[in-house]
């Protein structure tokens, strides 16, 4: 990508007006300061991920001293006798964000599809902007929403229903509260879909026309030209899309603490109580008094570092694998 | 640790470059010399229970003296007094009075001042029944605790023989977030079940035995109104505000009492009489003796080292808390925090005239 500036001052300088050596050379030094202008505004990105981590870890010390490895392994959280563990955190946040994905996905793919190869232009245009309406919904909003609408109409729906007949299956068991896990999940699936149907959109819109041509010659009807021609030539950007949707999920916090109950436990049970990292960082922090509590904290704020940086490692891992078979060949 | 030291290195410097404080401090933060009737500005943070009266009262004093201009960050008591403790305010505020370790942290003696209590009240949703269930407070322990977990348990009935209490799981709901509401409430409950003290505790926040978390005030009221048999704790003028269903609680003299202004004054007079005793004003007023006290009550304080490094901002300060202790006070009820009783007012007075700049009282001529 940086070559074009070289070949500038070869082959194609001949469609540039002559320039002095003096006018060359100045250009040259612009160039060179705009280039470590931007090598700085590159490098202040890896300062400041770096930067954070190092801070976070010096601020956590006090915590990971105290309690070791055993941190991440343990469930209990007594801010009054001064015991932390962040297993059932990091197991809430992981378990929403993925029960987010879970429900968002098929959803997001079934609207970014319809947008890009289904839907009337007109249609398309007011969809998409009801869509990115829902994207800039402010998540306290939501929140608020998910106790007064959603978790009621999910208990007395849905939870009890799903109760009366898989209640067998631990994912369905217990009492229903209509605040929990689920309710998080579904608030958290509301909040990624905008962000993966609306960058999925423009993937799909991004597959050349040539692609589908070349299916509809072979006789191909509409459904085996998204599956076969469209879908495997935007993996890589779908697969990207989600992870967004996923970053997101996992760093959410006003509106999953005021639906997910806010107890730091692990349970089968969609319908139980659970907690995110995010969640209890802002709801612990202000009133946080001891040290070592702010320092567990702080640790907690690691972990979802390291949750965040792992998730979107995998991730590049997978497109990166995705992208090594040839787009457009399906299996 | 590091922080402590270092909070005492910066107070025994303080102490010995006095002289220089006293020349730079006045033209950082006043801008002219020390006695010079300049305009003030003071800064504190601390506690979100009291800030609505709080901004208030800041409010109302800089109408009255237009040259005093005081600020306040309601960051929650846990930032408040991390605040005091580097010097980076001149006063904090905590709902949770400090403990013994908390105050030899700061590195320097503070003084806490009791401003205004509150009190928290039980509110329900139990399909039918309306204010005025009775729970006694080693039941609401017990509920808490999860050993009772319904509503038609023998015990609660046996409070409730005119009610017909139906045959119905109780979700118990807490706050979520740190707060100064939940160290009142656990306090409470410590002070009435061993087993709570024992196993759990009192604190801002704590690990809760059962239940689920509501974020804020209305995190809690909003899981209480949209679960049928859902139990949960607010701040009293939260169920005031929005007509929450609440209950009467059984007081130490065994008389059954609805939480109310004059309840929870009631309680803070309780306590005043132990703070005579003690001389200590981090007594707790829940659960206070007297026929008409509410139990579930505590109060909210202002922290303010006991020795100014400025003699303009101290004045400033002192004569505030005067203010506020006596003409303030009337702003309390309308905005439902109960007033201090007579007897702890004199108790401020005392504290507040303990309060000093070069060991010399700031406050005299009253």
């Amino acid at each position: 990508m940086l070559r074009p500036s070289t070949a500038g001052k070869g082959g194609s300088t001949a469609l540039l007006p002559p320039t002095s050596g003096i006018a060359r050379s100045r250009r040259a030094l612009a160039d060179a300061a705009f280039r470590s202008l931007l090598t700085g505004f590159g490098l202040s990105v890896i300062v400041l991920v770096a930067g954070m981590a190092a801070q976070l870890t010096q601020a956590a010390m006090p915590a990971i001293r105290h309690f070791g490895a055993a941190f991440l392994w343990t469930s209990r959280w007594d801010p009054v006798h001064n015991i932390f563990g962040a297993l059932p955190f990091a197991y809430g946040t992981v378990a929403s964000s993925l029960l987010a994905l879970l429900l968002a996905v098929p959803v997001s793919l079934g609207v970014a599809i319809y947008l890009a190869e289904i839907a009337p232009a007109g249609v398309s245009t007011v969809l998409s902007f009801v869509i990115e309406l829902l994207a800039a919904i402010p998540s306290v909003i939501l929140g608020l929403w998910g106790i007064f609408v959603l978790a009621p109409w999910l208990r007395a729906s849905v939870e009890v229903r799903l109760g009366a007949v898989l209640g067998w299956f631990p994912l369905f068991s217990g009492p229903t509260y209509g605040i929990g896990l689920l309710a998080g999940g579904v608030i958290l699936a509301i909040m990624v879909v905008p962000i993966i149907s609306s960058v999925s959109r423009e993937v799909l819109k991004a597959v050349p026309v040539s692609q589908r041509e070349a299916m509809y010659a072979l006789g191909a009807t509409r459904w085996e030209v998204i599956r076969r021609a469209v879908l495997p030539y935007g993996r890589t950007g779908i697969i990207g899309a989600i992870i967004l949707g996923l970053g997101r999920a996992l760093g959410e916090t006003m509106a999953v603490t005021m639906v997910i109950g806010n107890r730091p436990q692990i349970s089968p049970s969609l319908f139980q109580p659970a907690y995110t990292i995010a969640a209890a960082l802002a709801n612990e922090f202000t009133e946080a008094t001891t040290d070592l509590y702010v320092s567990a904290l702080i640790e907690m704020a690691v972990v979802l570092f390291i949750i965040t940086l792992l998730t979107n490692a995998i991730a590049r891992w997978l497109i990166w694998r995705v992208a090594r078979t040839a787009p457009g060949v399906s299996r | 640790m590091t922080l402590k030291s270092m909070t005492q290195t910066r107070h025994r410097r303080s102490v010995l470059c006095a002289v220089i404080l006293a020349l730079v401090l006045p033209i950082l933060s006043v801008g002219g010399p020390a006695r010079a009737a300049g305009p003030v500005t003071l800064n504190g943070a601390g506690a979100t229970f009291p800030y609505p009266l709080y901004s208030r009262w800041f409010a109302e004093y800089n109408r009255l003296h237009p040259d005093i201009r005081i600020n306040y960050q309601s960051i929650g008591s846990g930032g408040g007094i991390a605040q005091v403790q580097k010097g980076t305010v001149d006063f904090g505020a905590s709902d949770a009075p400090l403990s013994d370790d908390q105050l030899k942290a700061m590195g320097r003696p503070i003084v806490l001042i009791p401003t205004v209590a509150g009190s928290i009240a039980m509110t329900y949703n139990i399909p039918g029944i309306g204010t005025g269930l009775r729970l006694a407070p080693e039941n609401i322990a017990d509920i808490y605790m999860g050993q009772i977990t319904r509503w038609n348990d023998p015990r609660l009935r046996a409070d409730n023989t005119t009610t017909s209490l139906p045959d119905l799981a109780i979700t118990v709901v807490h706050r979520a977030e740190g707060s100064g509401t939940t160290f009142h409430f656990t306090s409470f409950l410590s002070l009435v079940s061993t087993a709570w003290a024992d196993k759990v505790g009192r604190g801002t926040a704590v690990e809760w035995p059962v239940g689920i978390g509501g974020k804020g005030n209305e995190g809690v009221a909003g899981a209480v109104k949209q679960t049928p048999g859902a139990l949960g704790y607010v701040e009293l003028a939260y169920v005031a505000q929005n007509h929450l269903t609440y209950a009467v609680v059984k007081n130490r003299d065994g008389r059954w009492v609805a939480p109310s202004l004059s309840a929870t004054t009631a309680a803070a007079a309780g306590g005043a009489a132990q703070i005579a005793k003690t001389n200590d004003v981090r007594v707790s007023i829940a659960y206070a003796a007297g026929p008409t006290t509410y139990p579930i009550a505590g109060f909210t304080y202002l922290l303010i080292p006991q020795e100014q490094t400025d003699d303009v901002k101290g004045k400033v300060i002192v004569e505030f808390l005067w203010w506020a202790v006596h003409d303030g006070q009337k702003d309390a009820a309308p905005l439902l925090y109960a007033p201090l009783p007579p007897v702890l007012v004199t108790i401020d007075e005392r504290l507040i005239k303990g309060i000093t700049y070069q060991g010399k009282a700031l406050l005299t001529e009253r």
